[in-house]
């Protein structure tokens, strides 16, 4: 085999003081299709965003055609044929499509743009993608999967040497796959090395040539594809010690007391159902974008709905999160920035902001808010150099443990805890899997759904699966492994056997 | 560390952000002090702050409106059309009932109507029909203008005499030498300001404001909220409109010509953010009386043409609007 193309030796990132990558030495080379596999915050990302020169490696090096090299940005890296199809679509909705594939570098005859020509050459790039968009139409109106593949198209156009696609069939179906299996097949004869990111194992043994696991920023194995079965993979990718992170589990077997049934939220969630009992910790465990936060929002009548929901025997109206949070139920989102807390706005106005009626009508009674602040940041351990500062301005960390304190401050019986600890160190996520634990032994409900399977395993008794907007499975007792979850997550069959309760 | 050191170089910025707008009332007030002796007089500044009222009042309601995140560009032609009907209907009683104190009351009791139903159709558009609030009331405002054009036919809508005369100590008396609209106006600001500092409904406004994702997270019910800022608003056009009547006791297609503008103005100045999320009704007051002080400093002095009235206050409004950026991009 030739020499690599582009590669990592040694490379570290640290975000803050918070390390991501541990050392990966990785190396794509010419004709070859290598897959990069992992966890959700795994460092998959992270990595390709040092290849293709969005981010700057804290230490070790990246070498290009064997040289060391620092990108001054992704344009350069561009310049040299190295393009990344992005997961999140990077394209300017109100363009058309033929704008999109030449934006930046638009075709030009003389001082004026050649609309023709960049209109036949993206015909031609899409049929060749077996997309029928139409080249003119705007962006914002074409599918999702059509997007996809006018990402594709653009990097087609940019005579890539090294292609990075990340998770580019998320959105395809199997006949799309196929297509741009096509495409890869074709792009290896022609010499171009691609990255190849997906959470689909069965996509990765076909398509890949080489498949590299990492696990915690932490280059795990790598090996011929040829050389490994999906098991393997799924092993190496999960295949980690639980510390005693975790408080002990409380196994409960009260009685229902959160029933949802048939919940549909069209397009998103499909018919699922689920029952919490009392003293229960529940996980719901799937990829992200598997309708997990979907269904806890409508649950917790932030979506329309159909299905019935039913908090000790009465049904919960669709889209009323106030009934909802006055019958005992409330919802911490995992959005904490965009939907958790006012991040201008002072730690006391966020902490009483869903309760303010019952702290004084028709006047706020400051006294008694100050009051709740107290009891909040002794209750949660806040740490908060100045009363009066911006949420904005505390971390992570104590945002969460605030954002937790104003989701309890309404003395909920069920709680349902979407993503408890992203983004957050280590210290204060043993923290807050305490504080959940003892939520539990208080005799209260809890759901917590979380991408990190450790999390799901360390402080669930019983784990609901969702794939596709489905629930594809339950594990309880033993069977909760990371193995069994992943297994449902992924979609794959034969994990049946672990549905025994 | 960072956001320690932070917090410690912002503190006295945004101390001196929050007192800008007083300062610069204090320091107009030394300038017309020094230009003209007779600024200060008591009839100066009582005919100052009667005509201020009306901008005042709405400027209250408006205040509510931005802080939410929205935006009301109709309540002068609102107010003009509210003024028109509340004419015509009174007229209209004043034949069938005689002059009187009921037809007085009749009145006020149809120009809050009108205002709060105007302000209604103004947020159910908005918060239901999803309508961005700019086009909207955009929309609305030529719809009012041109409701009152056509009810006044083109020209000029008048009280009757007898009427007139009835109604006029609403807008010339008063109590203790301090003339009613300057008391209607005293008593809506502070009840304003407690309302915005004090109540759930006021640190719901500032929520929505902020981020209207997060408030409707946290159960507050932001669609109901909203269009309560509008009622308001329109009421407080209603009773900015009880008291302009009697003053000039006609109405007509030019009547509230560019107040939302003042109004807007008056709240941007006052500190509040245009883009929503803080909100002040102390800082409006303040805004109101900059805006109205530079006319009537230009009016008393020969320093610079009243003529140029508009323009002192467009630099002021520019400087208001620099000065919040400033805060923004520190936070």
């Amino acid at each position: 085999m030739s020499g690599a193309i582009l590669a990592l030796e040694g490379v570290t990132k640290s975000f803050g003081p918070i390390e991501v990558l541990h050392g990966v030495d990785f190396a794509l080379h010419p004709g070859e299709v290598h897959a990069l596999i992992g966890e959700n915050g795994a460092g998959k990302s992270t990595t390709m965003k040092i290849l293709a020169g969005y981010l700057d490696p804290t230490g070790g090096r990246v070498t290009f055609e064997g040289k060391p090299i620092t990108f001054t940005g992704s344009d350069q890296a561009e310049d040299l044929g190295i393009v990344m199809i992005h997961q999140e679509f990077n394209l300017a909705e109100h363009l058309s499509i033929d704008q999109n594939v030449f934006l930046g570098r638009e075709l030009k005859r003389g001082l004026l743009l050649d609309h023709k020509a960049m209109r036949v050459r993206t015909a031609e790039l899409l049929s060749r993608l077996e997309c029928r968009a139409d080249p003119g139409a705007q962006v914002s109106r074409i599918s999702v999967p059509d997007k996809q593949m006018v990402e594709i198209a653009k990097a087609l156009s940019r005579k890539a040497r090294v292609l990075i696609m990340d998770e580019p069939t998320a959105v395809l179906t199997e006949k799309e796959t196929e297509i741009l299996f096509r495409q890869i097949e074709r792009l290896r004869e022609e010499g171009v090395a691609i990255l190849y990111t997906s959470h689909k194992l069965g996509e990765v043994k076909r398509i890949a040539d080489r498949v590299t696991v990492l696990r915690d920023g932490v280059m795990v194995r790598s090996d011929r594809t040829a050389d490994v079965t999906e098991d393997d993979m799924a092993t190496a990718m999960v295949g980690r010690e639980l510390s005693d992170l975790f408080p002990p589990k409380i196994t409960a077997h009260g009685e229902p007391i959160l029933v949802a049934e048939s919940i549909t939220v069209p397009g998103i969630v499909h018919d699922a159902s689920l029952t919490l009992h009392k003293g229960e910790v529940l996980g719901i465990g799937g990829l992200v974008g598997s309708g997990r936060t979907e269904l806890a929002e409508a649950i917790a009548g932030l979506r329309p709905r159909q299905g019935t929901v039913r908090l000790n025997g009465a049904e919960l109206p669709a889209g009323q999160v106030a009934q909802a949070m006055r019958a005992g139920l409330a919802y911490l989102t995992e959005d904490r920035k965009g939907a958790g807390l006012l991040l201008e706005k002072t730690l006391r106005e966020n902490l009483t902001l869903p309760l303010l009626e019952t702290f004084g009508r028709p006047l706020i009674d400051h006294k008694r808010e100050e009051a709740a602040l107290d009891r909040a940041i002794a209750d949660f351990a806040i740490k908060a150099p100045d009363r009066g500062m911006a949420v904005g301005d505390l971390s992570g960390g104590n945002q969460q443990k605030l954002l937790l304190a104003k989701t309890l401050l309404s003395d909920p019986q069920v709680v349902i805890i979407d993503e408890p600890t992203r983004g957050i160190d280590i210290g204060t996520k043993q923290q807050i899997y305490s504080l959940i634990a003892q939520l539990a032994a208080e005799g209260r409900s809890i759901i917590v759904i979380s991408s990190e399977m450790p999390e799901l395993i360390g402080l669930a008794s019983r784990v609901v699966v969702m794939h596709a907007g489905r629930i594809a499975g339950e594990l309880s007792g033993d069977a909760v492994t990371e193995r069994g979850i992943v297994g449902l997550a992924m979609g794959m069959d034969g994990s049946s056997k672990d549905h025994a309760a | 560390m960072t956001t320690a050191t932070n917090t410690l170089t912002r503190r006295p910025r945004v101390n001196l952000t929050v007192i800008a707008p007083l300062v610069a009332l204090l320091v107009l007030i030394g300038i017309g002090m020094a230009l003209n002796p007779n600024f200060l007089s008591w009839a100066n500044i009582t005919n100052v702050l009667a005509r201020s009222a009306f901008i005042g009042i709405i400027a209250i309601g408006m205040t509510f409106v931005i802080t939410a995140g929205g935006l009301d560009l109709s309540v002068g032609s609102m107010a003009a059309f509210v003024a028109g009907l509340m004419i015509l209907s009174m007229n209209m009683l004043t034949e069938s009932m005689g002059p009187g104190l009921p037809v007085i009351f009749a009145g006020i009791a149809i120009a809050l109507a009108t205002g709060l139903a105007a302000g209604f159709i103004n947020g159910i558009l908005i918060t239901r029909a999803g309508i961005e609030a700019f086009i909207l009331t955009l929309g609305t405002m030529g719809i009012y203008r041109s409701l009152v054009t056509w009810l006044a036919d083109g020209g000029t809508l008048s009280l009757g005499f007898e009427m007139r005369e009835m109604y006029r100590p609403v807008y010339y008396s008063g109590v203790a030498g301090i003339a009613w609209p300057i008391i209607v106006f005293a008593v809506l600001a502070i009840l304003g300001e407690i309302t915005m500092r004090h109540t759930a409904f006021g640190r719901h406004c500032a929520a929505i404001g902020s981020n209207e994702k997060v408030a409707r997270y946290s159960s507050v019910a932001v669609l109901r909220v909203r269009l309560a800022t509008y009622v308001l608003l329109g009421v407080l056009v209603g009773i900015a409109v009880v008291m302009y009547v009697p003053r000039l006791g006609s109405a007509s297609a030019t009547t509230g010509l560019l107040w939302e503008l003042e109004a807007i103005a008056a709240v941007i100045i006052g500190g509040t953010l245009l883009k929503g999320g803080f909100g002040r009704v102390w800082g409006t007051v303040v805004g109101v009386l900059i805006l109205s002080l530079i006319g009537n400093l230009l009016n008393l002095t020969d320093f610079v043409s009243p003529y140029l009235n508009g323009a002192i206050q467009g630099v002021v409004i520019i400087l208001a609007v620099v000065l919040q950026r400033n805060t923004g991009a520190a936070r």
